[in-house]
Formats: C-alpha cells, sequence, structure tokens
C-alpha cells in the first residue's frame, strides 16, 4: 500500500489528539508514516495508532526559524519517499507547512477538511465552506499527491497497533530558508482546566450581551465541562482573549452542544460554529438572528438565565 | 525610498449568500465583491510604515475587472499606486497558479515589504503569503499581531494558542497581518477625492513573461467533485424568559442528556 506521511505535532512533549486523528484518518488511505520535528517523542505512541514508519528530524533550525525549514525538509523527503499523501493538522503553521510542500512537489492541496475518504480514483477530502452553508467534496488531478490539511475533530482517534521502523533522517536546512529569525519565544499561561476550544463536546460562548463580565459565561460552561468561547465584538473589546474568539478570523467549532449567550449571531460569527449539533442562543433581543439557527432560544438577560440554569444543573448533579 | 506591496483580494461578500458556477468555481456574479476585509489590516499597516518613513505604496490585485473596486477602495484609503493583474486565462487559478502570477508581479515592482491579510475571507486558506515567499526566494514573517519596521530589519510578534514569538528579517521580506493589527481606517473625502486622480496600472500575463497554460482551472490539482448545500436549520423552540428561562434551559439540555 502507498506510503502517507503524516506531520505530528507534540504539546508539552505529547503527540496532540489532532496528530492522532491524522494517523486514524491516513490509515483510510494507506500506510501511516510519521514525520516528527521533536527527537524526544514517543514512537510506540505513534506505533500503537498504526504508523509503520517513523521519520525525526533533528536540530534547532526547526525551532530557530519559522515554517520554512520544516516545508523545506519535508518536501526532501516527499521527494524521497514519493508518498502518496501527506496530512498535516490546519492550524496555521500546518497550512502554511503543507501549502509550500505541495508547491514544492507538484501536489495538490485541500486545507480545512472535515474528512478524509478513499474515492474511486483515489482520495476525496470534504470541506465546509462559506460560513459552513455548503459542503463541498473535492478529489485530486491524478497523479498529484494529495496534501491535505485536516481541522481537529475530523474523526476519533482509533488503535490499531503496527510496527514501526524509527529513522533519524538527515537534512541540511539551506540559508535561504534561515531568513525568518525567532529571538524570542513565550509561554502563555494555560492555568484553565477546562476542555481546548476546537476539541471540547460543549462550548459556552459570550459576546456583547455580557458587557465584558464572563463570570456566568465560565460558571455555565464549568458545570457542564464545557470550553468557554467569545464573539469578535467581545475579543475586539478585550473582554476575552483572542485565542478563545470563535468565528471566521478564530476559532471554528463543531460541537454536540453550542450554547451563544448574548451573541446576536454575525456572519462571522455564525461561520464558526454553525455545524454544531445543537445549538442554543441566550438573547434579549428576540430579532437577533442567532435565533434562526437555533434549536432552544430563551428571549432573556444572560445576567438571570444563566446563573439560575447553572443552579439548576448542579441541583440535578446533586 | 522603501517600496510596499500590498496584495489584495476582490471576494464574494462574506455576508451576501454565496454559491457555487456550475464548473465548481464561485460564483462571482449572484453577489457583490469588495476588497476581502482582512486585507484592509495589511493596508493599514502599510500606511503606518509609510507615516513613519519615505514609502512608496503599491496596493496589487490579480482578479477580474471587477478586482478594480478593491483596488480603488485601496487608494481612497491612502495607498499611492495600483497595479490590476487581469487576463482571462487567469480564471479557476488555484493558490498555487495564483501564488505565481502574484510572484511575478511583486518580483517587477522590486518590493522591499510585501503585506498580506492573514487570509482571503472567501477562500479562508491563509496560505499565500508562504507560497508568494517561498517562489521568490524570501523569509516570510506570517500571521504577525505587530509590526516594527526599524531600517532594514522588519520585526513582528506572532501569537499562537500557546506561545507568542518575536520574529524578525531583513527586507526583502513577506508580511502578513492579522485581524489583531490595529484597527483599519475609514476612507476620507480628501481620500475619496485624491484617488479619482489616481492611476492604475493594469498588466496581462503577457506583460509578466507567464505562459497562459500555466496557470487557470485546467492547471488546479484539486477538483470539485460535488458541493452540496447545508439542509437550513429547522426552527428551534424560542421561549420569551418569565423568571424560568434558565430552568427551562436546562430542561431542554437534560433532553438531550447534556446534563
Amino acid at each position: 500500500m502507498a506510503e502517507i506521511l503524516v506531520l505530528v505535532t507534540l504539546d508539552g512533549g505529547r503527540v496532540t489528539k489532532p496528530a492522532l486523528e491524522l494517523l486514524t484518518l491516513a490509515r483510510r488511505i494507506g500506510e501511516p508514516a510519521a514525520v516528527v520535528f521533536d527527537p524526544d517523542v514517543d514512537t510506540d505512541v505513534l506505533a500503537r495508532y498504526g504508523a509503520r514508519a517513523v521519520y525525526l528530524f533533528e536540530g534547532p533550525e526547526y525551532a530557530d526559524f519559522l515554517v520554512a525549514p520544516k516545508a523545506e525538509a519535508l518536501a526532501a523527503l516527499v521527494a524521497d519517499r514519493q508518498p502518496a499523501g501527506l496530512l498535516v493538522t490546519s492550524t496555521t503553521e500546518g497550512k502554511e507547512i503543507a501549502a509550500t510542500v505541495a508547491l514544492r512537489s507538484g501536489a495538490g492541496f485541500v486545507y480545512d477538511a472535515v474528512d478524509v475518504l478513499p474515492g474511486e480514483q483515489g482520495t476525496h477530502t470534504v470541506q465546509s465552506v462559506f460560513a459552513g452553508n455548503y459542503t463541498v467534496t473535492s478529489a485530486f488531478t491524478q497523479g498529484a499527491m494529495a496534501v491535505i490539511a485536516v481541522k481537529p475533530n475530523a474523526t476519533t482517534p482509533t488503535e490499531a497497533p503496527a510496527t514501526a521502523t524509527v529513522r533519524t533522517v538527515a537534512h541540511t536546512v539551506s540559508e535561504v530558508a534561515k531568513g525568518a529569525r525567532v529571538t524570542a519565544v513565550e509561554l502563555k499561561t494555560a492555568g484553565s482546566s477546562r476542555p481546548e476550544l476546537g476539541e471540547a463536546a460543549i462550548v459556552v460562548s459570550g459576546g456583547r450581551g455580557t458587557g465584558g463580565d464572563f463570570s456566568q459565561i465560565e460558571e455555565f460552561a464549568d458545570v457542564l465541562g464545557a470550553a468557554v468561547g467569545a464573539s469578535r465584538a467581545a475579543v475586539d473589546a478585550g473582554w476575552y482573549p483572542h485565542q478563545f474568539q470563535v468565528g471566521q478570523t478564530g476559532k471554528t467549532v463543531s460541537a454536540q452542544l453550542y450554547i451563544a449567550a448574548g451573541i446576536s449571531g454575525a456572519i462571522q460569527h455564525r461561520a464558526g460554529m454553525q455545524t454544531s449539533k445543537t445549538i442554543v442562543a441566550i438573547n434579549k433581543d428576540p430579532d437577533a438572528p442567532i435565533f434562526d439557527l437555533a434549536d432552544f432560544g430563551v428571549v432573556g438577560d444572560l445576567k438571570g438565565v444563566l446563573p439560575q440554569a447553572s443552579a439548576a444543573v448542579a441541583a440535578r448533579k446533586a | 525610498m522603501k517600496k510596499i506591496v500590498v496584495a489584495v483580494k476582490y471576494v464574494p461578500d462574506a455576508t451576501a449568500d454565496r454559491s457555487f458556477e456550475s464548473d465548481g468555481t464561485v460564483d462571482r456574479q449572484a453577489v457583490d465583491g469588495l476588497l476581502s476585509e482582512l486585507d484592509e489590516y495589511a493596508i493599514e499597516q502599510a500606511l503606518q510604515i509609510a507615516e513613519a518613513g519615505d514609502v512608496e505604496i503599491t496596493a496589487l490585485t490579480v482578479g477580474p475587472p471587477e478586482a478594480m473596486d478593491a483596488l480603488r477602495k485601496a487608494l481612497q484609503l491612502g495607498v499611492g499606486a495600483a497595479v490590476h493583474v487581469e487576463d482571462n486565462a487567469i480564471a479557476g487559478s488555484d493558490v498555487f497558479a495564483t501564488s505565481a502570477v502574484l510572484a511575478a508581479a511583486i518580483g517587477k515592482l522590486e518590493a522591499d515589504i510585501v503585506l498580506f491579510g492573514m487570509a482571503s475571507t472567501d477562500g479562508g486558506g491563509g496560505v499565500m503569503a508562504a507560497l508568494v515567499a517561498d517562489r521568490l526566494g524570501l523569509p516570510a514573517l506570517t500571521y504577525a499581531s505587530k509590526v516594527e519596521v526599524d531600517g532594514s530589519t522588519v520585526r513582528i510578534r506572532r501569537d499562537s494558542d500557546t506561545v507568542v514569538q518575536q520574529v524578525e528579517a531583513s527586507t526583502p521580506v513577506v508580511v502578513s497581518v492579522t485581524d489583531q493589527t490595529d484597527e483599519a481606517r475609514y476612507p476620507t473625502f480628501k481620500g475619496i477625492m485624491a484617488a479619482k486622480k489616481k492611476k492604475v496600472a493594469v498588466w496581462s500575463l503577457e506583460d509578466l513573461g507567464l505562459d497562459a497554460d500555466a496557470v487557470g482551472l485546467n492547471q488546479a490539482r484539486s477538483t470539485l467533485v460535488s458541493a452540496v448545500r447545508r439542509p437550513p436549520r429547522t426552527a428551534g423552540q424560542v421561549l420569551i424568559d418569565e423568571g424560568d428561562g434558565g430552568v427551562k434551559l436546562v430542561d431542554f439540555l437534560s433532553t438531550g442528556k447534556f446534563v
């Protein structure tokens, strides 16, 4: 079977859940081979999720410069291995690396895929486009390698134990790829025990209607075990950090349950949440467009509705 | 004098009901087009760099005749010159072909700094800056939330969920900026009047020394199999809070076994 390269990312030394999802998807279209830019990776985990090979790149260049050294090394590996596909997680860096590799390899490139399937004439991808209004299925031109950037949550990671051959790949990073120098890195304080926004089953988001006070949003999220999100209006006002923004220029979530509190439902926000399974809206304005999407809506002030709901959930648990 | 090129895109209005043509390309007739909102942040950064020094800014777009509107908006905002690469052969181009056209035009303009928005509001790929930089062999400072120019050094702040990176490169350089950079300005009456006198250069593929066979729909390496409109969400139950809205909400959640 054809080899499918999977770019594996680590978080705090651990293989990320989206990377395990990629390995799971890769098994549908070929034999997964993991590519890692960190020699400290636990290769046993990769083998447990089906990797037949692990290609390790090591060297300070991959962290000292933005994107280009990784893209260059991957393109060289592609030229050497001639895989049928390359899967990466659809983050900003993942997409940049994938696009550059595809450019250099003459491959086809699809980003923000929500599914990867074997088709009659090669691999098919599924994307959700135009603010989630269309589901688009694409194929690759015959003979072109399939480079696919896949959104988190496209599938549930499942184990399929394999024996992986681990190989360290030598690559000399060119001077051209060392143009964008990283001069300082500062870790953002995590500090939250809530699930990751892009991966959470339940998301509670707040908008302009919070008036800047997210305490009721956070309290309700915590009783539900949910992640907290925010609209662009709330983020632009400085009420909540940008990494929690749901919408076109923030995160796209496809939650089992999405609760929008004090959010009117502008297209910019809908683009980030309308593929969620069940949608609940709380808003003072009965004409807010968010109610057109909602499976259940309450016309009222979130300041009253949410604390009462939090208490009701707590009472059920007791 | 520094030369800045701001690459902008003319896109179907994201607030309208966008759809596809029968050949799988985006239907650009059915809805109004405009300058991609995220490109306004790139124009704003260019204008701010220009305010601090001797700089010439050129807005560049690749697109159909209507794409002139996007350049007009850039000129109204204070950009000095504009280039429109227009050629029937370009229609249907994918990101790779488009990056070839942009790279050729940027090379011809001899830019010191090339600015992009973080992504277009239609395609949303966010990879064009990286592709153009790779084609030109230039460093790419992408997804900047802050840009600082100091002589021939450009420094940016790049935010991800977990880290903040400070990154720098020497010009010539390609930069893309996020919507976390400074809020874009509005055109002034003076700016609108001044823009009427500014000329837009129109270039063909031939002007760029590019072959028509190298671009367009037939060159795309992925093809659309189907585009299915998502069924509209069925109207749900909306009730007015009469003091028990929170309890009713939890009743609903329990029917879905969420609590």
